[in-house]
């Protein structure tokens, strides 16, 4: 280790948290320039979803448990399950369709 | 009722720990590799809180890195947060009392931004540090007990767990996608687009951090542009 574990941590941490901060603590007025409104609206849909997928295929040690949770969770959610259940029954899910295939 | 905002922070936020600390101990197998201790590697995912970013940073360690090198990375592998962090700064209640601001972008992460915006009307000071409480502890602990217990979890238990953070993602995106069709389009552009830049020639040799970067911001401004907010759904995002 070239540095000092902490020193490495510090630098981490300090970039991190400035990331963070400063958007939050700098825009204090509402936008109005609708463009960045729809822009700001649409970003949590977006991440969240680029993030799911193909990651969740990834994840599992098959990618067809993996596709087979991402199944489940989609239907689960439209039937109206809330979060604990999506997230509890997509693990059940791998979990099973791992016994059968491995 | 400030009570109960807390109560409910913290049993929302239990799921997002029991996620956590299942990434966090596989993190903490990558911290030990970089030679960490189990302190240090506390430490680190306590003041950070940022699983793409640790595991970067991490990297840089085991690579005896430069501590400029250090900051580009973490600024890459958590640029996301900054559009998360200028998301929410639109839904802070204008009364809301300034320190509120310094403390609530700690933990600007994508399960617990997920969890505090997808509530109704502003964000809920007093809840979302409900939901810290109950998933941060989490997440620096499991950090600390995968330095130490390395590999005992039988791999089937993790290949089950590893899709708890993906459960939560898919429960938050898809009640509104139900309702909304330009964000069920979205849905469906953004696992295809995902998937190719996967394997895309080039794209596919970026980061994940990055490829995640360049995606949400062109799909996120081609649908601000095709399907511009209307102005009378003022504070209205109250879909996610």
């Amino acid at each position: 280790m070239r540095y000092n574990a902490y020193i490495y941590i510090l630098v981490m941490a300090a970039v991190s948290y400035l990331i963070r901060m400063l958007p939050m603590t700098l825009i204090r007025k509402k936008i109005t320039n609708r463009f960045i409104q729809s822009f700001l609206y649409y970003v949590p849909y977006v991440i969240l979803s680029v993030m799911t997928f193909p990651a969740i295929i990834e994840a599992t040690k098959s990618p067809v448990s993996g596709a087979a949770a991402l199944a489940a969770g989609i239907i689960l959610a439209l039937a109206g399950a809330n979060l604990i259940a999506v997230s509890a029954a997509c693990c059940a899910v791998v979990f099973v369709a791992e016994l059968i295939i491995f | 009722m400030n009570k109960k905002d807390f109560l409910s922070g913290l049993r929302d936020g239990v799921p997002v720990g029991l996620g956590y600390f299942v990434v966090a101990f596989s993190l903490g197998i990558t911290a030990e590799a970089s030679g960490l201790s189990a302190l240090a590697a506390f430490v680190a995912s306590a003041s950070n809180l940022a699983s793409a970013g640790e595991y970067a940073g991490f990297t840089v360690i085991r690579e005896n890195g430069s501590l400029i090198e250090m900051a580009v990375m973490i600024f890459v592998a958590n640029c996301r947060y900054m559009l998360m962090s200028a998301a929410l700064s639109q839904r802070l209640s204008p009364s809301m009392r300034p320190f509120h601001r310094f403390t609530l972008s700690y933990f600007v992460t994508d399960e617990l931004f997920a969890l505090n915006i997808a509530r109704q009307g502003y964000v809920n000071p007093v809840y979302a540090y409900g939901t810290l409480l109950a998933s941060a502890p989490a997440w620096a602990v499991g950090t600390a007990v995968g330095v130490l217990a390395g590999d005992v979890l039988p791999g089937r238990a993790v290949s089950a767990l590893s899709v708890a953070l993906f459960g939560m993602f898919i429960a938050i995106i898809i009640p509104p996608a139900k309702k909304n069709r330009v964000i069920a389009g979205l849905v469906a552009i953004c696992f295809t687009l995902s998937a190719l830049a996967q394997y895309a020639p080039l794209i596919k040799n970026l980061s994940t951090g990055t490829r995640t970067i360049i995606l949400t911001v062109v799909i996120s401004a081609a649908a601000a542009v095709l399907f511009p907010k209307k102005d009378d759904e003022g504070e209205a995002q109250n879909e996610v």
